[in-house]
């Protein structure tokens, strides 16, 4: 089959030290299709990405692009031969105007290249910015941002570059139901100009809705291409973990308890008048476009944010949370949606981080006592499945979802009442995921009220007992768990009211 | 996935050994220094010197560890030096001026230095400014305050007992090599066997997430400039022993050294990775590199050409082992 690609990588090869991220794998793309990538975590994807836009070299393989052989020097050489990456963790420099970002390094100039030509450059930053109706010209700081704009203007900065391939890593993990409505769109119409685009997430539901064709890696091996048509989201997982995960969320109905924590009428920056209450053995599911204040609201609860009115009762005693470790010290602890900012530290050790928060009942007077410390630590992190050699290696040698772990076991070990999640599987593997679903629900079934957020619908609906909806910062609507097991509430209508509907 | 055929080096794989280097690279690259010298100079190994030295760096080992504490935490501490100032003054006049016993004009010295160390944590923590700012301003006023109640003269501090905080011995030992002991022990506790150590870390290595695992930044922040005031004020008592006479214009330049020992020995200026030992080796080291240049006869104006050349040395060996390390 003389199939006519725009970019074929064939038996590459890398090794790192001694583990060998990515053996004889293949990845052919045609010309305008959007072509997912798909992988658990460490299975060879970034490497991969990283080989191509020249950030690694390949030991072994050879890249062809556009008919002729390929091999970057670098991202800017990449993107200089049309290939450009937006990638998953963006970094906007927030004193750059919009025009400043899309020509960084190709600078309009004037005089012989000596002075820049602000107002050349400006020009043709608003026309193409025109193109893609964004909503602000071109001397806007990049901070004024939000970040899906940013990445909207990564984007626009790619096309600019005349890219002919653009990879997308991770693109919507931090946007909301509407701004990925929006990079569809755009991908949509890169696509109709023939750009074709590497698609990477682990989010099914996005890949069925935008992509052409998929290629699935495991354990930096290549499985197996298919077009989008005919394949089953099943089919897909199994190929990626080699075995059948039936049921994603193993949600298991535990014994719902007396009313553990109760807020009323909270109000703060981004939501205002917030009542709920949650039971002890009860997972109590946030939902809501991003933005909407579900973060907000339990940043504020835990003492991350100030709060400017409303009552916190726990237990039925009113409590007064004005730093976190008040609430840790009350038994409330939540799992910031933020790993790397709020969650590790990440050059210190496994063990470090997981008794953190915990150290005050494990010292003898002011000496801690490490001996109990390390068995404890080893303890949690063995019930919470954190791959790693040893406790005492930094959080820098794990991947995302074991970072996650970490900070899933640092909370487990201070025993809380009441349990903050928020975001808990973003950019977490499948198996990883399905283990923190797990984990969900054996804090549950200890007895624990579990206040869960998560941007991903399905999540939400497969692992709540009852399901909070928020609309610009306040409630729209109250679901409970057998209204979706009976199958009267489905997404869409959850959807709806996020939007605002009844 | 580990290969068979690893390379053994020393009876290690070599991952284990590159580990190995990137913890004791610096102590190795002591052992080499001190066996050169050695080499042209056997008596640079002699007891006696031996001795000499250690004495020679408790001043700017006490300084090192306060400033340690404040570069773990992400922060500098440039005050110290002018602390050394300003506590030597306080004796001068409360001692050699005002006539009072030895141990309430240390005490009150002390309460001076540790409450301008407070005053940097606070300025800090709670105001949110950046270190290096906040103390070299405040370098400036402690500077100044040691100029106006000494009047700039020098107080003559020759009385024996108070000669002996610095030239008394224990036994053989030098007392200032004990009160380094009795230091780099409690510093040793208190940066990794207890809470407090653990909060500086965590400080140090993601401010967010201490703040989010319930750490108090104030507490933690201020508390380790404090310290580091302390220190510098024990410093400034042994300082005023060892020159018998309480001045204003000690010390200067005091913080580049113990910022050095500090580098040397591991401390990260990114925050959140220190050690109490490498302190010490890296004082150590700068004490050799004086030491050892007097003893080799060079002139005492290369001397911090050797400690410029060593510091950049040592970072960068660090640097190159620890890539190879991730």
């Amino acid at each position: 089959m003389a199939e006519n690609y725009i970019l074929e990588c064939s038996g590459i090869s890398k090794a790192f030290g001694g583990t060998q991220a990515l053996k004889d794998v293949q990845l052919h793309i045609r010309p305008g299709e959007v072509h997912a990538l798909l992988g658990e975590n460490g299975a060879g994807k970034s490497t991969l990405m990283k080989i191509i836009i020249g950030l690694y070299k390949q030991d072994e393989g050879s890249i062809t692009w556009d008919g002729k052989p390929y091999q970057a020097r670098g991202p800017v050489d990449a993107i200089n031969q049309g290939i450009s990456m937006i990638h998953q963790e963006l970094n906007p420099e927030p004193h750059l105007s919009i025009a400043d970002a899309i020509f960084l390094k190709r600078e309009s100039t004037s005089f012989g290249g000596l002075l820049l030509n602000k107002r050349e450059q400006n020009r043709r930053a608003d026309e193409i910015l025109k193109k893609f109706d964004f909503p602000f010209g071109a001397k806007t700081l990049m901070k004024e941002l939000t970040l899906a704009q940013v990445q909207m203007i990564e984007i626009i900065k790619a096309v600019s570059c005349n890219a002919k391939l653009i990879i997308m890593d991770e693109p919507t993990s931090s946007l909301d139901s509407e701004e990925t409505e929006h990079l569809f769109r755009t991908i949509r119409d890169l696509k109709s100009k023939g750009v074709s685009i590497i698609y990477i997430s682990h989010r099914m539901e996005e890949i069925f809705e935008i992509c052409d064709r998929v290629s699935v890696f495991r354990d930096g091996t290549y499985v197996n291409s298919r077009d989008m048509d005919g394949v089953t989201r099943d089919e897909l997982i199994s190929m990626m973990v080699g075995r059948n995960v039936k049921n994603i969320f193993p949600k298991v109905d535990c014994e719902i308890g007396e009313t553990v924590f109760k807020v009323e009428g909270l109000t703060g920056k981004g939501f205002e008048n917030i009542s709920f209450e949650v039971r002890a053995g009860e997972i109590l599911g946030l939902s809501g476009l991003v933005g909407s204040g579900r973060s907000e609201t339990v940043r504020a609860i835990f003492g991350l944010d100030p709060l400017e009115s409303g009552k916190i009762y726990l237990d039925g005693e009113e409590i007064k949370i004005k730093h976190p470790k008040d609430a840790i010290k009350r038994g409330i602890c939540m799992v910031n949606e933020d790993r790397k900012g709020y969650g590790l530290c990440l050059q210190r050790s496994i063990r470090e981080n997981i008794s953190l928060p915990n150290l005050p009942k494990r010292q003898k007077g002011l000496i801690l006592n490490q001996k109990r410390e390390r068995e404890e630590c080893q303890e949690f992190a063995e019930l919470l499945t954190v791959k790693c050699a040893s406790i005492e290696h930094t959080g820098l040698s794990l991947s995302g979802g074991n970072q996650q772990k970490v900070v899933l076991a640092k909370w487990m070990m201070a025993n809380p009442k009441v349990l903050i999640l928020d975001e808990p599987t973003r950019g977490v593997d499948v198996g990883a995921k399905s283990d923190i679903h797990t984990l969900m629900c054996k804090f549950a079934a200890r007895g624990m009220a579990v206040i869960m957020i998560s941007s991903e619908l399905p999540e939400v609906m497969g692992m709540s007992d009852r399901i909070l909806i928020y609309h610009e910062g306040k409630l729209n609507g109250e679901i409970d768990r057998s209204e979706i097991v009976s199958g009267n509430v489905t997404q869409k209508h959850v959807l709806e009211k996020e939007f605002g509907g009844k | 996935m580990a290969s068979k055929n690893k390379k053994k080096i020393l009876g290690m794989d070599q991952d284990q050994f590159s580990m190995f280097l990137g913890k004791y690279g610096i102590g190795i690259i002591l052992l080499g220094m001190v066996v050169i010298i050695a080499i042209v100079k056997p008596l640079f190994i002699k007891p006696n010197n031996l001795l000499n030295i250690f004495t020679q760096i408790s001043i700017n080992g006490l300084i090192a560890y306060g400033m340690c504490l404040a570069i773990t935490t992400g922060g500098i501490d440039l005050t110290v030096g002018a602390q050394l100032a300003l506590v030597s003054c306080i004796l001068g006049q409360l001692v050699g001026v005002k006539g009072w016993g030895l141990l309430p004009a240390c005490l009150v010295a002390l309460l001076v230095s540790g409450g301008f160390g407070f005053l940097n944590g606070l300025l800090i923590s709670k105001f949110n400014m950046f270190p290096f700012v906040v103390t070299l301003s405040t370098q400036l006023v402690v500077r100044s305050a040691a100029q106006i109640i000494s009047s700039g003269k020098a107080v003559s501090m020759a009385e024996p007992a108070f000669k002996a905080i610095y030239s008394g011995k224990f036994g053989v030992i030098p007392r200032p090599i004990i009160y380094l002991a009795v230091v780099v022990v409690i510093m040793y506790i208190v940066m990794h066997w207890t809470r407090f150590g653990r909060y500086v870390y965590a400080v140090g290595g993601n401010e967010h997430a201490a703040i989010a695992s319930g750490v108090s930044i104030f507490w933690t922040k201020t508390m380790c400039y404090t310290i580091s005031g302390i220190l510098a004020g024990l410093a400034g008592i042994i300082m005023t022993s060892k020159t018998g006479s309480a001045q204003s214009n000690i010390g200067i330049g005091y913080e580049t050294d113990a910022v050095a020992a500090c580098v040397l020995g591991g401390t990260s200026f990114a925050g959140g990775i220190s050690t109490a030992p490498g302190v010490l080796l890296g004082a150590i080291i700068i004490g050799c590199i004086y030491n050892g240049m007097n003893f080799l006869k060079i002139d005492s104006y290369y001397q911090s050409l050797a400690k410029g050349v060593v510091i950049i040395g040592a970072v960068l060996l660090d640097m190159v082992m620890n890539k190879k390390n991730r």
